[in-house]
This record gives C-alpha cells, structure tokens and sequence, in this order.
C-alpha cells in the first residue's frame, strides 16, 4: 500500500535487485494496457459500449493520478537514466514477468508492499496542488533532453491523446464502428490524419528537440509495432 | 475446448431437507458484511442439501441418449440435431428462464436458439421422475444479421428470454438480441383433421371427377407436436445493445433496454414504441455512464428501476412524466475509501437488477457483491453480499484478462428468503437472508453423479490449504455461471455452465 504523501527516495540503481514494480510503473503499465484495450475494442465487430465507457473512465482516472503526480515530483538530476520511456515497453511483458526496474528509474519506490498491487490505491489523492501549479510545474522546468523531457513528452502525449482517446471513442459511435481511421483520427484529435495517429502524434506534441524527437518517434514507432502485433 | 458430453436424464434421488428451514446440518456461514466463518468440522455439516436432478445438454443427441435407460424420446423435437459431436460456441446457454407456473424452463443461446423444457408430470407410476426437464420445444429466435448501413455483422446471441403469464392454451415469450425483440408463441397441436373431400389422405388434391361422395372432416388425435410461431417482431427501434427486457404487470406494455435507452412498447403494436429513458448526452465525447439492466415493478405498472455501469439504480414513476430522465429515487451507496483502487469504479458496476417477488426490495449484483435495497431506503443497501471476496486482490489481472467485466446475473427464490448468483469456476453462491447462511456449490459432469448430494465447495484464501479447499490461483476462470433460474414457486433452480443446464432440486415434504 503506497500512502500518498510519502517522499520518493531516490534509489540507485546500482546494487538494487530486481525491485517489485514500483507504483508508477503498474500506473503506467496499467494505463498503457487501458489503451491498447480500447484500441483492440474498435478492430473487433462492434464495440462493447459499456465496456468501452468502464475502460475509458479508468483511462481517465489514471491520467488524473499520473498528472497529479508529476506535479509532486521534482525534476531528477540529469543523466539518471532514460526514465520512463523506458516503460513504454510490450504490455505483455509488464503484466507478466516479474518486474525489472529499467535503469535508473525516476520514480523510486516508496518501499511499499512488494506485490505488483494497483489494488490498493492510496486513498483519494487529497493532495490539494492547485491545478495551476501542476501546469507551471511543467512548463518552468522542462530541461531539454535527458529525463524530464522524456517524462513531458509521455505527459504531453498522454495528456492529448488520452482523453480524446476516450471521446474519439464515442464521438462516432452511431456511425461505423469499422471505420479505424476515424478512430484514429479521433484519438489524435486532429482533422483527417489518414494512417498511423500516433506519428502524427508524435510531431503534434510540444517541439521538442531534435535529439528527443527522434528518441520520440523511435519509441512510439515500438508501441504502434506492439498494437500492430497485438 | 468443449467436448460433446452424452446427455443425461437422470433420476431423482433421496430427498432433502428445504434450504429454508433452520437446521443444523447447513454448510458454512457468514454474516452479511464480514469474511466468512471457517468450514466447521463437525461430522455430518457440511453436507448440502441440493441434489442434482438432470444435466441437459443443449442440443440434444439422439445416438447417445439410446444408451441411457428410460428416455422418453417422444417429446424431443428431432430437427435440431446436429451430426457433429463437438459442442459448439453457438450451443453456449445465454439465458435461462422459468414461466411463472415453473412447468417450463426457456434457455437461449448464442447461436440464436431456444429450447423450452417441460417439467415432467408428475404420476402414479413413475414417482421419481417429478422433477426431471425434458426437451418441449426448440426453434431458431434469432439469425444472424447483417447492417448494411453501419456494415455490421448483428449477433443472433439470445440476451433475455421473458415469459408472458398464461392466458390461454398457448405459451408466449419474448426473446431478444441486440436489436430485435420477438414474441414467440408456443402450442401444441395433439389432433388433427382427418377426411377432407378435396384432398388424399397425403395432402394431394384429388381430382374432382372421382369424388362420388362427400364427408365431414373430423379430428382425430395425433402425435403431440409442439410448435412455435413468431407472432410479433419488434425491431429497428434500438441503436445500441438491448441488455434487458421486462414485461409489466399490465401484462399489455413492455420495456426494452440499451446502453443508454429504453423504450416502451406495446405487445399489439410493433411499428412503434415510447422512448422512455435517454441517458445518450448531446456531446458524445462526454459519455461516461451507461444503463446495465432494467425492470418493471412487479406489481406498480407505472414503476421501474434501471442500473447504471457507475453503481447506481434508479427508480421511475411513469406517471411523472413522459421521458423519464428525473428518476423519483436514487440508490447509491457511497465508496469505500479504505477499498478505492483504479478499478473500484469498474467493480461497482452492476450487471444485473431484479426486484423481489413483493416488490419491496431490489437486488443488485455487482462484481465482487450482491446487495440488497429497500426501496425506501436510497442511501446504502440493507444487506450485502460476498460472493468471491477474494478476487479483490487479483483484479489487476481480472482486468487483463476481461473477466472483470463479465456480467453476473442473480435470482430470488419464491418466498425472497434465498438469493442465488454465480461465480467463477462452475461455482455458484446461495445466500439465506434470514439465517444468514450461505453455501457455494459447484454445476460439473465430475462432481455430480446422479443421485448425489452437491457438496458445498470452499475457496481457500491463503496459509494452509484443507483438504476439500481450492486455492484462488486453481480457479479456472473460464468456467463462469453467469445465468441462473430459480422456480418460482418450488426450490428447483437451473444453472448455465457453458452449454449444459444443470438442474438441482431440494425434497418438498
């Protein structure tokens, strides 16, 4: 059980042992496995709409927590690692094998139980950070390259392709659930992306610069093959 | 994979005391809100006092029931067969039903069919046969359908089956997929004309020049044939998925229900019907919410109660107004916040709603729980239920694997006294509301010999493992009792594992 306020202590990565999961990593894995369900919905015959709704809102959820959290945590020192891109990894592998921590990992574990355990949650994030200081957070601090830019860019893309996710989802839903691009479209939220959304995702997110945009497009070249796989 | 099983008609066994009645033989127990008391010892507790009746296969073979004795093969519709002897995913039950009288028991499946059995009469001669099923009736409800608008494939999957109470000679029911509600009559034919003038005794005309005399036709009895006939197709008036159908107490008007709509029809009229509810948003991106289950008041016509997939129910009056989109109560109970998780609001959703016999209560079945309200009590349930407390720690990969949004449904027995829901690994779960007992039995070929008293089942959460116990990580979750029937006068239940209908009797004496 991870108790909300807790400080993160911050690990090092070179004699810890193959640590459970920390929570960040099941969130992630969680919210990562949340989408390519709701993807995998639009490519089956017809849609389970209550199941699309139940998925989606746990999207959403997640993404609050995720959101909510990177407004806690302070920007690691550079050179800690590739951070959570890392954990843009195959879901299968998340969800199945015991965990390894890629790295250095940005997010150290708080020493909480040691079962992959999304749940038990904390209790409801009472954490009171203005929704303000979240966004300033991000935007004041945002090094370029190293890990917080990867952490942003997850963020970013996250934050724009998650809940319009979810509204792309039933924004067509009386139309033909088999029209994929339309999905795609929607999840992109921009006008008639033909093809792959999440490329175009990928140039549609903050500029970045050069050296983490193609790090960018190479993971995100990875998860489009894993769906595709999937 | 499924494997052909030889269909049984087994007999009746020795007799059993009711659930009901205090005594203290009843397996193990656990108050309404706690974990459950260990499995006591005690020589002779422990036994259950449900007996299996017959396991029916769904179709029927006729080359393996020739094996068993004491078949009475007259009733069995013979043009369902199929030659292959693998079950199918089409021959998976998805409803089960019993008509108000309890002497017929409706199953529907998914590849759109239904079979009715009738409950054997009871006589003189043979007085171990009450309480066998046997095959009444079977006919094809739904076929598969294709949108050509939205080029979608519509599954002839049987959702509900519902009985329209006797009026006369014939059986009604209405059976529904995702789009289309039927009325199906049910009659049986035992006589039949015999003597016309104009035709042979084949059917073929007779050429009127050799026809030197006439006669009065006259019926003469034959052998009973059981026939069905749609009566009424209800269509094109759901864009979304129908979950539920309920038919009122007027016995004229019905509801049908979707992801986000209901609507009120008229058995007499199918061209149109009253959109009742409407929960579909203006802005679709803003959908959040959709309707699970819905049903009518058992006595108040104008009353109705919908769940929704966040853990709430509500209650409408139709006399308030034509669109019922201001429920007159609201159930909800509020979260748990020592139990809150990323999944808490996918576990709260409920999946099936039934009121009780009297009208006083609601049940609810949610993931992990079955609770029962009162309905003049909104805040909280009176009662809750565990069914399979222990999974809660294993949701993470319930939601991997989607069995977390399997949809459980539940029944009340005939006196609301005993509610009944399934679980996972052929289990299912009786709770007594007034003793507070509760027992988990199990519908499998290999624990259930004929004659043989069910052995209430125990899941063993940790530490050490008794004997008879099953540890979490051995459930096959595969093996779901999502539908199950309850009689609605006697304690005969039925329960759907995959293709076969269990039935389970206690003694009445």
């Amino acid at each position: 059980m991870f108790a909300r306020g807790l400080k993160r202590k911050s690990a090092d990565g070179e004699d810890s042992p193959p640590a459970p999961p920390s929570y960040s990593l099941q969130r992630q894995s969680l919210l990562d496995m949340s989408l390519v369900k709701l993807q995998l919905c639009h490519m089956l015959v017809e849609p389970n709409l209550c199941r699309s709704v139940l998925i989606a809102n746990t999207v959403r959820q997640l993404q609050e927590d995720l959101s909510l959290d990177a407004a806690w945590r302070l920007p690691a020192p550079p050179g800690a690692g590739r951070g959570p891109l890392e954990r843009l990894v195959s879901t299968d592998i998340l969800c199945r094998s015991p965990w390894e921590q890629q790295g250095g990992h940005s997010a150290p574990d708080s020493g909480g139980s040691p079962a992959p355990d999304l749940c038990e949650l904390p209790g409801a994030p009472s954490a009171q950070a203005p929704r303000s200081a979240p966004g300033c957070a991000w935007e004041a601090d945002r090094p370029r390259g190293g890990f917080q830019a990867s952490l942003d860019q997850i963020l970013e893309t996250l934050e724009s392709r998650a809940p319009r996710a979810a509204e792309g989802l039933f924004a067509d839903v009386d139309g033909p659930y088999y029209d994929l691009d339309a999905v795609l479209t929607g999840m992109v939220g921009a006008k008639a992306v033909p093809g792959d959304g999440f490329e175009a995702l990928a140039s549609a997110g903050a500029p970045p610069p050069g050296s983490s945009c193609k790090r960018d497009l190479g993971e995100l070249d990875h998860v489009v093959e894993i769906l595709v796989e999937t | 994979m499924l494997l052909s099983l030889p269909a049984l008609h087994l007999q009746t066994s020795e007799y059993h005391p009711l659930l009901q009645l205090p005594h203290g033989r009843l397996g193990p127990w656990c108050s309404p809100t706690g974990s459950p008391a260990p499995l006591s010892r005690e020589p002779g507790c422990g036994e259950g006092s449900w007996i299996l009746v017959c396991r029916l296969l769904v179709p029927t073979q006729v080359s393996l029931l020739s094996m068993e004795e004491d078949i009475d093969t007259r009733k069995i519709n013979n043009s369902f067969l199929r030659d292959h002897s693998y079950a199918t995913e089409a021959d998976i039950i998805s409803t089960v039903e019993f008509n108000h009288t309890g002497e017929l028991l409706a199953t529907g499946d998914k590849g759109g069919r239904v079979v009715i059995f009738q409950r054997e009469q009871e006589s003189k001669n043979q007085v171990h046969r009450r309480g066998e099923y046997n095959v009444y009736s079977t006919f094809q409800s739904h076929e598969p359908e294709f949108d050509y608008l939205k080029s979608l494939e519509i599954e002839e999957k049987i959702n509900k089956i519902r009985w329209l109470p006797q009026q006369n000679a014939a059986y009604f029911l209405l059976s529904t997929n995702d789009k289309t509600v039927k009325l199906w009559k049910v009659s049986e034919r035992d006589k039949r004309p015999e003597g016309y003038n104009l035709k042979d005794e084949e059917g073929r005309l007779r050429d009127p020049a050799t026809i030197t005399t006439l006669r009065v036709p006259v019926l003469r009895p034959m052998d009973l044939m059981v026939e069905a006939t749609p009566r009424r197709v209800f269509a094109n008036a759901h864009t979304y998925h129908i979950n539920s159908i309920s038919v009122n107490s007027d016995y004229e008007t019905y509801m049908s229900a979707d992801d986000l709509r209901i609507n009120l029809w008229n058995f007499e009229i199918t061209n149109q019907s009253f959109n009742i509810v409407d929960i579909k948003p203006a802005n679709m991106e803003e959908l959040t919410e959709v309707i699970t289950a819905a049903e009518f008041h058992p006595h108040h016509c104008n009353t109705f109660v919908y769940s929704s997939s966040k853990g709430t129910i509500r209650l409408c009056d139709m006399r308030a107004s034509a669109l019922c989109d201001r429920h007159t109560k609201f159930f909800e109970e509020p979260e748990d916040p020592s139990n809150r998780s990323f999944f808490s609001e996918i576990i709260s959703s409920i999946s099936d709603v039934k009121f009780s016999h009297s009208g006083r209560y609601i049940m609810t079945r949610d993931y992990l729980t079955v609770k029962v309200w009162d309905l003049n009590m909104e805040n909280r349930p009176i009662e809750t239920y565990q069914v399979h407390d222990y999974l809660r720690s294993k949701l993470c990969s319930l939601y991997e694997n989607d069995c977390i949004f399997d949809k459980f449904e539940c029944v009340w027995n005939g006196s609301d006294s005993v509610i009944m829901t399934g679980s996972y690994n052929n289990f299912f779960r009786m709770f007594d509301r007034n003793t507070k007992r509760d027992v988990t039995l199990e519908a499998s070929r290999e624990n259930s010999k004929p004659r043989a008293i069910l052995k209430p089942r125990k899941v063993c959460v940790g530490g050490k493992r008794r004997k008879d116990e099953i540890s979490v990580d051995s459930l096959d979750f595969s093996k779901k009792i999502l539908h199950t029937a309850w009689h609605p006068s006697e304690n005969i239940i039925a329960v759907a594992a995959t293709n076969n209908l269990y039935i389970f009797q206690d003694k009445v004496n």
